[in-house]
């Protein structure tokens, strides 16, 4: 085990699987000389050349529909797209091409593909920078969708998105970016479709998306001190989504908050909650509880932006509430 | 037929390949006039855009082009698949929506695919033609191979963000990759000189940095002799071009359409005068290849095309379950 920061132990996944496949390039702004806006790709121009780290023009459709062409004719893409707001233009593409094209031909053709960057509302981010977007791609049939929030996540879940024939939306929270944390050493990959229980508890269950895993485990140690014991459940892929673990702990909790910061009406949080309520109904003792970010786009001033975003006070607030119903 | 026909026309090709290229036209012609016949009769059961006219475009690309070659088509692609070498059964079947259709019934006329022998697909959406096939372009230089990657697309493409972001990339990074524009000189029922003040497509090539070429789109040999050339440019590593082929589409956008009120009778006439394979039949006839010999080709096809026919439509359907198959990869 060695201590990495998030970033740094995806890199290592990305250049251990490069070095692995040399079908694997990567496209993005500033990916190649530079290492890339979030230091991606950090070293690994000097080793692979252009070809395979390529620096692209602000051309989000276009690179992103290359990828596509590129992957269906044999190579295994990686679009460094740094934010996911970046990648709206290229949503036409993706959902009638990238996520089509596998079921179109019939499974004849392939679509490696791993589409990686930055999601999540962040002080000073602004609206054009923030988005979280992930429902659309747990909507359409044909994608994976992958929340990594820690080291050693971060790196085995890149590692099993660069294995995968499926395109994979690999979605980094900038607030797990410079988070620390053991990752193991040698070969280490996390398949997709396996939620972690963080902590366990027999009084709630919280299940949070991405970075509010993190806000989910600080309300967990606040409402561990009046006595609340809070079992707090990571999903890591949205799609394929774990329900499996989620309704094991419903079965001992009979409580359930689902934390989004993502908008409420047609999001993960509902989805996850319609699914415990379908197969897990006799085991609710209450209501399940969402706790989501507001509609509202991303505002910038640090006294707008204060109320957006699900704190570790609020997700403790609606626990209680919630044991009280 | 004359042995020695070769002898009668300038340029390099053999009389066998001539008669490839005609066989090539009227396999597309004969095909999709039985199309037309079986979208009357009510048993296309989704759209159908036809080619009628334009098949000497495909047929003069393809020519060049190996099974391993990519092609990425259109909204209009029968005569791409056809070029490509994707058997008129299972064209004809797709369009039935029979499981021996060459997508299994998933997809019909705008959706075929034949990976295989790399023909990528033909497309419901205007544009993407282009990027995708930058991409195929990209995957053979990465891998180090010398196949070529081409797009098909028609004038209405030009006008999408897809064309400039797709050439850029292209050009920017000496991609293999030849981009044929279909200049049928309608985006739908759009004139494309209503909505482009520059009317040469050919000529835009020169903004991207690659070659641009306009040919008379239905002239085979012209078509033939500049894919040729692009085409042996991308093989030996020296970039793409733009090749507009300037064409007419005969027949309504699609079948079932109305054909009026954007383009007169008498423009539709005049191209149908200019039929591109009454006009490379003149240049055989010419060439002295016996008349005889283009009957025998076009009973053969004919005959063909028949039996592709029955063969879709004494096809199964395909099994319904089978429809939650392939949206993932290990599925």
């Amino acid at each position: 085990m060695r201590d990495l920061m998030f970033v740094e132990a995806a890199r290592e996944g990305l250049a251990e699987e490069m070095a692995r496949d040399p079908r694997i390039f990567v496209i993005g702004e500033g990916i190649g000389a530079r290492g890339g806006n979030f230091n991606t790709t950090t070293g690994l121009f000097e080793r692979y050349g252009p070809m395979r780290l390529r620096d692209a023009p602000i051309a989000e459709r276009g690179f992103t529909a290359l990828c596509t062409g590129a992957a269906a004719a044999g190579a295994r893409p990686v679009v460094d797209f740094m934010f996911i707001d970046f990648l709206s233009d290229a949503f036409g593409d993706l959902f009638n091409q990238t996520a089509k094209l596998q079921w179109m031909s019939g499974g004849r053709i392939k679509m490696p593909i791993v589409l990686r960057g930055c999601v999540g509302v962040w002080p000073g981010n602004g609206a054009h920078h923030s988005g979280n977007y992930y429902p659309f791609f747990v909507h359409i049939p044909g994608f994976r969708v992958v929340v990594p929030t820690t080291p050693a996540d971060a790196k085995g879940l890149l590692k099993t998105a660069l294995r995968c024939d499926d395109p994979v939306l690999f979605l980094e929270h900038k607030g797990v970016l410079t988070l620390r944390g053991p990752v193991p050493d040698g070969e280490h990959l996390v398949p997709f479709g396996q939620a972690a229980v963080r902590r366990s508890g027999k009084d709630l269950t919280i299940f949070a998306i991405a970075f509010m895993v993190h806000r989910a485990l600080e309300a967990a140690e606040i409402l561990a001190q009046e006595g609340i014991e809070a079992e707090v459940i990571d999903p890591r892929t949205l799609a394929p989504l774990d329900i499996e673990t989620v309704l094991a702990s419903v079965h001992k909790t009979g409580r359930l908050l689902v934390v989004d910061e993502d908008f409420a009406p047609c999001g993960m949080a509902a989805e996850v909650a319609v699914q415990v309520m379908e197969r897990g109904f006799d085991d609710l003792d209450a209501p399940v509880r969402r706790l989501t970010g507001l509609p509202v786009p991303a505002p910038y001033s640090p006294a707008l932006f204060e109320p957006v975003t699900p704190g570790a006070m609020a997700i403790a607030l609606a626990a209680r509430e919630l044991l009280a119903e | 037929m004359a042995e020695d026909a070769t002898d009668f026309v300038p340029g390099q090709l053999a009389v066998d390949e001539w008669l490839a290229l005609y066989r090539t036209m009227l396999l597309i012609r004969r095909t999709e006039e039985r199309l037309v016949k079986l979208y009357a009769a009510g048993k296309i059961v989704g759209a159908c855009h036809t080619y009628i006219g334009e098949e000497a475009v495909a047929a003069g690309v393809c020519a060049h082009l190996r099974p391993d070659d990519v092609v990425f088509s259109t909204h209009r692609g029968h005569g791409h698949a056809l070029a490509k070498g994707v058997p008129p059964h299972e064209i004809i079947a797709e369009l039935l929506g029979r499981a021996t259709g060459c997508s299994g019934g998933r997809g019909g006329s705008m959706h075929l695919f034949k990976p295989e022998i790399g023909f990528m697909g033909s497309s419901g959406i205007v544009g993407p033609s282009i990027t995708l096939a930058a991409g195929g372009g990209y995957a053979a230089k990465l891998l180090g191979s010398d196949r070529v990657s081409v797009a098909f697309f028609g004038d209405g493409a030009v006008n999408n963000g897809a064309f400039h972001e797709g050439l850029t990339m292209a050009a920017a990074w000496d991609l293999p990759v030849l981009f044929v524009c279909e200049n049928n000189l309608y985006a739908t029922e759009v004139p494309f000189a209503e909505v482009s003040r520059n009317p040469s497509v050919a000529d835009r090539g020169r903004a991207y940095g690659m070659p641009g070429v306009e040919v008379d789109g239905n002239d085979v040999l012209a078509v033939h002799a500049a894919a040729g050339e692009a085409i042996a440019r991308a093989r030996a590593g020296q970039g793409p071009t733009l090749l507009e082929c300037k064409t007419y589409r005969t027949r309504a956008h699609a079948e079932g359409m109305r054909d009026i009120g954007y383009r007169s009778p008498q423009e539709v006439a005049a191209w149908r005068e200019r039929c591109p394979i009454q006009r490379f039949q003149q240049v055989l006839s010419a060439a002295g290849v016996a008349a005889d010999a283009l009957e025998a080709l076009d009973a053969e096809v004919r005959s063909l095309v028949e039996e592709a026919a029955a063969f879709a439509e004494a096809s199964p359907w395909p099994e319904p379950s089978t429809v939650t198959r392939y949206v993932y990869s290990q599925e």
